[in-house]
Formats: structure tokens, C-alpha cells, sequence
């Protein structure tokens, strides 16, 4: 076995030194009926290439780009990896470390994730972020969970047309609390009805997601006013990030809390995950977040360097007294993020966010003019909203077989936006493909 | 090669991000644009971040640079306790990367995704075999994530039996991930203290448990890496009064193919395959922590599950008793990729892995015992519990011990935890280390004692050759500065 | 650490078992947390303190203070409502450290039954306790 260096002898003069003669033995503090009493049925071991061979069948079954056009996002999106990034991140020195407990130790680890910080607190417009959450969803929940402690209210409002499945996730973990869920409508141009809610005050905070599930650019602005004007949070969501390099941050438009999926910063779809919990706020309450955090400071000899810092809001010193259960951040995610808007820098983010916007206004516009109907009158960023006419299911399933994945049906979480398909657009489509879908669609 | 390892390098400085650059550069290939613009409402536009504009070749020297100043397994060894920073091999990344694995969308329909949902569903089964459970979920993210999925699965399952519990039993050598998961389900930790072999008592469990108790949250093997011997009898305790014993599988590394955790009483249990299962750390993250349980708890678990029909693989929410979803899709599937590679890699040689593992820490224990404290004098599993009681006498903490050991190439083991060890040193060497490298390890840690006892001074200002002294904690958190 | 005969226990100040210190001031009492404490916790970083009008028992928890790596719960050595806190602390909580019984106060209370007082121990009682410990 290649991982595991020990020889015949070393085994014996080793066990020898621990006073034993056979590697059973070293178990004997294991009571005999809390043992196994039959090998692991596991199948045999593979070599390296056998193993290779049996990835590639299962990975080459799947659909993906670029033989596939995939025309869907919904909290994960196709941008382009550039091989620097990709390149950057397999230094083993990032991969095979620890959490950065020993700081002399984890100088890289620690400044790139302060640069981390540094740049996602600047993309959100806020004042401080953490090293990273799990994801999306966990991120949102732990926001909640941060508003209900510093309000100490029992009650949160959520827009409908924040992602269904971060929704789900939110009542999964809010679900002892006795926490109350509030729901909101959404409105005739895609955007949650602030007019409906009523009887904010006993409200932890009100949740935004913006561009929301539909792709509608929310009123944030309303939606900060109206939570402020009672005491309560404005907690802003996002599954697109990439966004913010266009439209109004939501710091700038007043959030709380900001956070979201960062995923498509730079980091592969992986059937969902890992991605990359994204969380900010502003540093009046630095002291209640989740998550752990990376600070700037000097050492012995006045020379610059990072360390986490404010752990004591952590479990492994406050346990069940701490901000949240989490002990990792998705460093290795954070970083990948880090390394992508460097990459594009300020000047490049707004040109890419830009190419999104563009080429998926082109593609609402070539479907309008087919004849299809863009049912949202809001605003949107690289997704949409199309009404199909009747039937459009069995066309739809005609295209997977062209290699084309014409959005996504929104019915299964919307049962009223029947033939309602989510369509999402990024630099990676060419306006050649777009052409290509508006015409099969069509067809 | 009897030369310390530690030595100094070529290590460059290197600036801020935002210190390098210059307006107008970009290291991103941007497409083309084949589309006219198209106007943008005022009202949203803003300004856009202040990034720096750098290079593509600045972007690679910087981090290049930056990682430059980590040590990682591939570095040298690690040995941090509870930690299991084994080996991380270097084809389950590949696998990982391939096209068909990082680049699918989870919403893919699953005539789409079958190799995806296929490799999910038989990892479970392999999980399920290694600990001997009946049924696993993939979705939490990390340990922490896979025990809040357990406190929600006991929430479940009393609320189910109709009487909602408001106490959990945690023992005082569990990590602190614990007593929080516990909190975050309203569940009220109640700790209880080990004995004097470091392992509970079944009277101390009999004291406390009543019919107020959700169960308890046990690490086995524990945090001082001893087996909790008198397991099965806890669990006839806990389960007479109705309660759930939930396992911590933090430590599963020591015991793959010798004990059977269904048979040892454990309800529920999570894995952490970043440990266990050579995934890589990442510097802190991602991991992944599935969740095993019996099958009294199978119903619980969270939606969307993959079930198999007729040799074809499918997503499925018809589990009406579900506690719901935990992440916002289906898991980390890119560090399941990983695990999966490894356990085709090992197959039933696992069993091999945590034999050596628990060879590599008893032989630890043996050979310094004597140069350091050691509180429990057993046999120990895959990790082993000193103190710096002996060297308490010279004013030389664990502190000084750790940073010290930075001098001579290594990182240091896992300290001050657990709590109920004053001046803890908790090592754990994994099997993937060999017998010259420990011997060195040894070495460089009775060379230390020995410093300690004639030249403290040595200690007291390491370490010395990393690219910083010790930092100012105080400052950092007095007056934080978080963003630049 | 100090040794028992380093520490500055002042002799007009009463003190309670969780080693806060108190002393009148007309019909209130100041608190903070002695010598000894503030030595034992190391450098401290971050104060919470409750918000002027809470009224408290004795015994209850007040606040925390934060080391690096460690939170200790404060605890009201006498119950009452607080009419004052320390609000330098939020940018020095060095002062704990530095000046215990000066800068370092934290709370101002108006005590709820005087009886209370008269029950915190004296500076030779509380060293004698410290012995002990």
C-alpha cells in the first residue's frame, strides 16, 4: 500500500519498543464485544490506474459544458476558471494544511484569507467579513440565527423569492428555536411585496435575497428602511455575487448582514458544493458573528502578520455559549475566491459583470421578439424568467437530447409559475449559442 | 540524516494584494464581446469594488509567495491531535477536478448526473460497512455541520415519541463543537466528568441520565485517545430511559475494521472524511460530515436522499418524516469524490491504516514517556495525551514546547486541549508516518526537554526560524483590524 | 501570577468570593474586579457590561471579560440597579489591568437591600480566603 510506509520490521522493532509482540494486541482495551468479528466487505483495492479508469466512466456520464449547454444557475453558476487560479490552488502548501492555529506557521493561510476578508468586505460594501461559512444556505440560517441574538426577538420575516432550497435549510435549523417564519409575498414585477408586510416590530430582521430566485433586482433601500424603522435587521442573501462589480452593494443600500453563495467566484459547480459560505456585517456587531475570523498585527520584532483573532465568540473556547457551532471556514473556497477577483481585478469584475448583464438582456430581447413572454418587468442580472407556452415540456425534453438544458422549470417550487422556466446567462455562452437556443426553443 | 530538519530558506517578502498592481491591468481572458451593451437603470448601477488591477504574473507570484510561508502534511509531519492530518493523495484530486465531477450543475436532470449520484450512493454504502450503521446521509458539510444534523435528528426523533427533551449529556473531554451543536437545538449540555483511567463510568451516566435527557454526545475513541471501554454498558443506560446515544467519529481513524460502532450502542454517528478519509484540510476547510445512523432514525434523515431504482440512480424527497435539508444542495460532492478514491484505493486494507496508526501513537507514547508527563499511562488508540508538568519546574509551558518544535520542522501537536489535562500536548501521528520520521520527531522533542532544563531562553523566544516571531494576540483582539 | 504577597488588595474596598471588589460611594456601590482577578486572566481584551437601568441580584452574572483565549462570567457582588458603567473600557480594556480599583471600575450600583453589603468580605477575610484556595 503506497500510503503507508511501514516495512515488516519496522513493525516489529516498533512493537517491540511498546512491549508487545502482534499488531492486535495494541487493541486490547477494546472490550471483544464491541469488536468486529468479519473483515470490512469492501471491494478489493484498485491500483492507480484501474481507479482512473473507474472515474472517468462515472465522470463522463454526466453533463457539462462545453459538450452540454446548460442554460441554468439557481445558486450555481458557469463562469470561467482561469488556470492561474487553478493552478494557484493546488499548491499543497494551501491544500495540505491545517486551520491556522499556529500562526509562525500559517503566514500564507492566514494573510491570504485577511486579503479574503479585505475583498469580499469591498465587493458587499461592508465593513467587515468573515474567513467563509459552509455555503449559501448555512450562511443565510447562521445570519438569522446572529439577528435573533442581537434583537433577542422571536421572529424573522423571509421573502418568497429568496432560493427555495436556502429557505429549506432555514427552517431545518431554525425548526427548535420556536423561531417564527414570516413569508412574503412576492409582487407583478418579480420583487417581494414589502406592502404586505404587516407588524414588523416583534421582527429579528427582515431577509432580502437580491438579484432574487426569479433574477429581479430588489428595492433594497425600502427594505433597510423599513427594517430600521423597527429595530430590527436588514439581512441582504445572494446565490451571484458577481453582480454586486454592476448593480448597488448591499452594503451601500443599507444591510446588516450580507451573505450569501460565493461560488461563482471562481470556484467549480461540483454538483453543488463545496462552495462558499459568504458573511458580512458591520463592525458594530463584529462580536456576534459566527465563524472565524483573521486580524492584522505585528510580532516581537515589529514586523507585520495575521492571526485569528476574537476566537473567544468560538465553541472551542465559549461551547455552548458560542456565536455558532462551526469550526471550519471553507478556507480553500476563500481562497480560490480571493485568487479570481484578483485575477479580474476592479477594472475587469465590472467589465465580466457587465458581459453577463449584456448578454443576457440579449437573450431576453431575441426571445421576445420570437414571440415568448418575459412575464417580470424588474430589472434582472444574468437570469430571467420565461413563460413557455403550453407543451413546452416535451420540446424542453427534446433538447436535453440536443445537449441543450434550457433553463430550469420553476413549477416544482412555484406551482403557480406553471411553464415558468428560470434561464441563466454568463460570458461563457457565445451569442452564437444564444441564437441557437432562441431558434430551438422556437422550433 | 541526523541534521535537524528545521533550517531557513529562500523565503521572499511580499506585500498586501491591494499593494501591488496598477490601473488598467487584468489577469482574467476575457471573451469577447458578441453582444451590443444594453442600458442599465441608475437607480441600481453602483460603483463597483475597489479591486487592484494586477497580472496574471503578479496574481501567481503573490500566492506562490504566500504559500511559500504554510507548512502542510506535504511539507512534513503534523501531528496535530484529534486532527488526523494523514496523507492526502494526490489522484483523488484529479479525480475530483475531472470535467464531469467539477463541472456539473446539482440541478442537472438525473438521466443527466447518474455517474455523480451513482459514486454518491455507493460511498454511503461503504460508510455504512466501514462503522457498521444501517443508513447515511452525505449532506453536512463538516463535523460540526454532521453533529448539528444529529442534535436535529434527536429533536426528531423525540418530538416523533411525543416527549420533547431539554438536557444532553456531554462529557468534559469533548471537543467544544459539542456543547454547541447541542445549544443550537435548545438542548441544555450536561457535563459529565471522566474517572481516573480517563474513560466515563457507567455510574457517572446512571447519575444523570433521566427521562429529561435527549442522549448523549460521546467521542470514541475519546479526546485523550483512550476507548471508552465501558461503552455498551452506557448505551443500555442511556436507551432504558428513552435517550439517543449520538458518537463523535472525529477519531474513527484508530478503529476502521475492528470496532463495529452499531454494535457498540451509537444511535447516530458522524464522520469526518477530512479526517478519517484523507481528504484534504484545505487550511481550515472544505470538509464533509456525513451522518450514519440505525435504522429506528433512517426516517429522519435529511432530503433529498439518492435512492437507486432498477440500476438507475434518482434524487428523492418522498421521506415525509425528514428533519428537511442542511445544506443548500446535496454536500460537499467534490471532497466525497475524494474519500471515494481513497476507500477504492485501500478496500479492506483500512483495517491496516488505523493498525498502524495506533502503532505509530503507542510507540510516541512509549518513547517519550518519561522526558514528558503523562497523565494516563494505558494503551492508547491513534493519539496520546502528555503534559508539561515535568517541565513546569524550569517556568516552560506547552507553549514554549510548541513553537520550539517549529525550529526543528515540525508542526506542533494539538495543545491545551483537551481541557481536563492541564498544559495538554496531544499528539497524533497518523499511519502515513514512518518510523524514521517519528524516531526524528522523538528526538526533537527530548532535544527540547533538554533545552528546556539548560537553556530555556531557547524556548521562551521561538520560534526562530519562521518568517515571523510570536505574534500579539492581545493587540489583535483589543483592537481588531479585520479588513485592509 | 502574582504571589499572594504582590497583590494590592486595598484595605477601604470589600470583596466577594468571584473576587470582584466593591466600594460605597455615598448610597451606591462601585464594582470592578480585584487584583488577583485581573492577574489570572491575563491581558484583558473585551468587556461587556450590562446597560444602565438592568437591575440584577446578587450573584447574578453582570457581564464578561475576555482574555485571548478565555471569557470569564462577572457576577454582582451585592444585587441592585446600575446607574453607571464604565463606557472607557469599550477602547481601553486595558485598564482592568493596569488600574483595577481606578480606571478599571465597571459598574456603578444602586444597591436594592443594604444588608448585602455587609455581607462582602474584608480585605483580611478575603486573603484569608485566597490562602485557602
Amino acid at each position: 500500500m503506497r500510503f503507508l510506509p511501514h516495512t515488516d520490521e519496522d513493525v516489529a522493532s516498533m512493537l517491540r519498543a511498546v512491549g508487545l509482540t502482534d499488531i492486535d494486541s495494541l487493541f486490547s482495551t477494546i472490550p471483544v464485544d464491541c469488536r468486529r468479528t468479519t473483515d470490512l466487505n469492501l471491494p478489493e483495492a484498485l491500483s492507480e490506474w484501474q481507479l482512473n479508469n473507474r472515474m472517468n466512466i462515472l465522470a463522463s456520464s454526466v453533463a457539462t459544458f462545453p459538450e452540454y449547454r446548460v442554460f441554468a444557475g439557481a445558486g450555481s453558476y458557469e463562469h470561467y476558471i482561469p488556470e492561474s487560479v487553478s493552478y494557484l490552488l493546488g499548491r499543497s502548501e494551501f491544500v495540505t494544511s491545517y486551520t491556522p492555529y499556529q500562526p509562525e506557521m500559517s503566514q500564507g493561510t492566514l494573510q491570504a484569507i485577511y486579503e479574503y476578508q479585505t475583498l469580499a468586505a469591498r465587493l458587499l460594501g461592508m465593513e467587515v467579513a468573515n474567513a467563509s461559512l459552509y455555503d449559501g444556505a448555512t450562511a443565510l440560517a447562521e445570519a438569522l440565527l446572529m439577528a435573533l441574538r442581537i434583537t433577542k426577538k422571536k421572529r424573522v420575516a423571509l421573502s418568497s423569492l429568496i432560493h427555495p432550497f436556502y429557505q429549506q435549510v432555514v427552517r431545518t435549523y431554525l425548526g427548535p428555536t420556536g423561531v417564527s417564519i414570516d413569508e412574503i409575498p412576492y409582487d407583478k414585477d418579480g420583487r417581494t411585496d414589502y406592502a404586505s408586510l404587516k407588524g414588523m416590530e416583534d421582527c429579528a430582521a427582515l431577509a432580502i435575497q437580491s438579484p432574487n430566485f426569479l433574477g429581479s433586482i430588489e428595492k433594497l433601500r425600502e427594505a433597510a428602511d423599513l427594517a430600521h424603522d423597527n429595530n430590527s435587521l436588514l439581512i441582504t442573501a445572494f446565490t451571484e455575487p458577481l453582480a454586486y462589480a454592476l448593480i448597488k452593494n448591499p452594503g451601500s443600500e443599507g444591510a446588516d448582514i450580507a451573505c450569501g453563495e460565493g461560488q461563482s467566484l471562481g470556484i467549480p459547480r461540483s454538483f453543488g458544493g463545496p462552495g462558499l459560505g459568504m458573511f458580512a456585517a458591520s463592525m458594530k456587531h463584529v462580536r456576534s458573528m459566527p465563524g472565524r475570523l483573521v486580524g492584522k498585527t505585528l510580532d516581537e520584532e515589529g514586523r507585520l502578520g495575521f492571526v485569528l483573532t476574537l476566537a473567544t465568540r468560538e465553541q472551542h473556547i465559549r461551547r455552548e455559549k458560542a456565536t455558532s457551532n462551526i469550526c471550519t471556514n471553507n478556507s480553500l473556497c476563500a481562497l480560490a475566491s480571493a485568487m479570481y477577483m484578483a485575477s479580474l481585478g476592479g477594472t475587469g469584475i465590472k467589465e465580466l459583470a457587465r458581459l453577463n448583464y449584456d448578454k443576457s438582456e440579449y437573450l431576453k430581447g431575441q426571445l421576445k421578439r420570437a414571440g415568448f413572454s418575459i412575464p417580470f418587468k424588474s430589472a434582472t442580472f444574468n437570469e430571467f424568467v420565461v413563460e413557455f407556452p403550453d407543451g413546452f415540456e416535451s420540446t424542453y425534453k427534446q433538447l436535453l437530447k440536443q445537449k441543450i438544458v434550457a433553463g430550469l422549470p420553476l413549477a416544482p417550487w412555484y406551482p403557480e409559475l406553471y411553464n415558468h422556466y428560470l434561464l441563466c446567462v454568463t460570458e461563457t455562452a457565445s451569442k452564437e449559442d444564444l441564437d441557437t437556443l432562441v431558434r430551438e426553443v422556437k422550433s | 540524516m541526523n541534521k535537524s530538519l528545521g533550517a531557513t530558506g529562500l523565503i521572499l517578502n511580499e506585500p498586501l494584494l491591494w499593494e501591488r498592481g496598477k490601473k488598467g491591468r487584468c489577469g482574467f481572458s476575457m471573451p469577447e464581446r458578441d453582444v451590443d451593451s444594453f442600458p442599465l437603470d441608475g437607480d441600481i448601477l453602483g460603483e463597483g469594488p475597489d479591486f487592484p488591477d494586477l497580472s496574471e504574473v503578479e496574481v501567481i507570484r503573490h500566492y506562490t509567495r504566500l504559500s511559500q510561508w504554510n507548512f502542510g502534511v506535504d511539507t512534513g509531519m503534523y501531528p496535530l491531535g484529534s486532527c488526523t492530518m494523514k496523507y492526502n493523495p494526490k489522484v483523488n484530486e484529479r479525480h475530483a477536478a475531472l470535467p464531469g465531477f467539477a463541472s456539473a450543475h446539482p440541478l442537472l436532470p438525473p438521466v443527466l448526473s447518474q455517474g455523480i449520484l451513482e459514486l454518491m450512493f455507493e460511498l454511503e454504502k461503504y460508510l455504512a460497512e466501514i462503522t457498521g450503521m444501517d443508513a447515511v446521509t452525505l449532506q453536512p458539510a463538516a463535523g460540526a455541520h454532521g453533529e448539528l444534523t444529529g442534535m436535529l435528528l434527536i429533536y426528531a426523533y423525540h418530538k416523533k415519541m411525543g416527549s420533547l427533551r431539554s438536557k444532553i449529556i456531554v462529557p468534559d473531554t469533548a471537543h467544544g463543537t459539542n456543547p454547541a451543536s447541542a445549544a443550537l437545538c435548545g438542548f441544555r449540555p450536561v457535563p459529565v466528568k471522566s474517572n481516573e483511567k480517563g474513560v466515563l463510568s457507567p455510574e457517572a451516566i446512571r447519575e444523570v441520565m433521566d427521562e429529561e435527557t435527549a442522549g448523549i454526545m460521546i467521542t470514541n475513541p475519546n479526546t485523550l485517545g483512550l476507548f471508552e471501554e465501558n461503552i455498551r454498558e452506557i448505551a443500555e443506560i442511556v436507551h432504558a430511559k428513552g435517550g439517543i446515544v449520538y458518537g463523535d467519529g472525529a477519531n474513527m481513524n484508530a478503529v476502521m475494521g475492528i470496532v463495529d460502532m452499531g454494535k457498540i450502542g451509537f444511535d447516530i454517528m458522524h464522520l469526518n472524511l477530512h479526517k478519517t478519509f484523507s481528504t484534504p484540510h484545505g487550511g481550515g476547510g472544505p470538509g464533509s460530515g456525513p451522518v450514519c445512523v440505525k435504522s429506528h432514525i433512517e426516517p429522519f434523515l435529511p432530503a433529498p436522499r439518492v435512492i437507486e431504482k432498477k440500476g438507475k440512480f434518482f434524487l428523492s424527497d418522498e421521506f415525509p418524516e425528514s428533519i428537511g435539508k442542511v445544506h443548500t444542495f446535496y454536500g460537499n460532492f467534490g471532497v466525497m469524490v475524494k474519500a471515494y478514491s481513497y476507500i477504492r484505493t485501500m478496500g479492506p486494507s483500512l483495517k491496516r491504516a488505523s493498525q498502524l496508526a495506533v502503532l505509530n501513537a503507542n510507540y510516541i507514547k512509549e518513547t517519550l514517556k518519561g522526558t514528558y508527563d503523562l497523565p494516563y499511562d494505558r494503551p492508547c488508540m491513534h493519539e496520546c495525551v502528555f503534559s508539561d508538568r515535568l517541565q513546569e519546574p524550569h517556568k516552560v509551558t506547552t507553549l514554549d514546547i510548541a513553537k520550539r518544535l517549529m525550529d526543528y520542522g515540525f508542526h506542533p501537536p494539538t495543545i491545551y486541549f483537551p481541557l481536563v489535562v492541564h498544559g495538554a500536548i496531544m499528539i497524533e501521528p497518523t499511519e502515513t508516518e514512518s518510523k524514521e520520521d517519528i524516531d526524528r520527531f522523538v528526538e526533537a522533542l527530548k532535544a527540547i526537554a533538554k533545552e528546556a532544563a539548560e537553556n530555556r531562553e531557547l524556548l521562551l523566544k521561538a520560534p526562530h526560524n519562521c518568517r515571523v516571531t510570536r505574534l500579539d494576540e492581545t493587540t489583535a483582539a483589543r483592537k481588531p483590524c479585520l479588513t485592509g | 501570577m502574582k504571589e499572594i504577597g504582590e497583590l494590592v488588595i486595598p484595605g477601604d474596598a470589600r470583596y466577594a468570593e468571584d473576587h470582584e471588589w466593591a466600594r460605597l460611594e455615598g448610597e451606591d456601590v462601585r464594582i470592578g474586579i480585584n487584583d488577583y482577578a485581573q492577574d489570572q486572566l491575563g491581558d484583558i481584551v473585551f468587556v461587556e457590561l450590562p446597560q444602565v437601568g438592568d437591575t440584577f441580584e446578587k450573584g447574578e452574572e453582570f457581564g464578561t471579560v475576555e482574555s485571548v483565549k478565555a471569557v470569564s462570567e462577572l457576577y454582582m457582588p451585592l444585587g441592585g440597579e446600575i446607574v453607571a458603567v464604565n463606557e472607557d473600557l469599550e477602547d481601553a480594556p486595558e485598564l482592568v489591568n493596569q488600574e483595577p480599583y481606578e480606571g478599571g471600575w465597571m459598574i456603578l450600583v444602586k444597591p436594592s437591600d443594604q444588608a448585602e453589603w455587609d455581607d462582602l468580605m474584608t480585605k483580611n477575610a478575603y486573603l484569608d480566603l485566597l490562602k485557602g484556595e
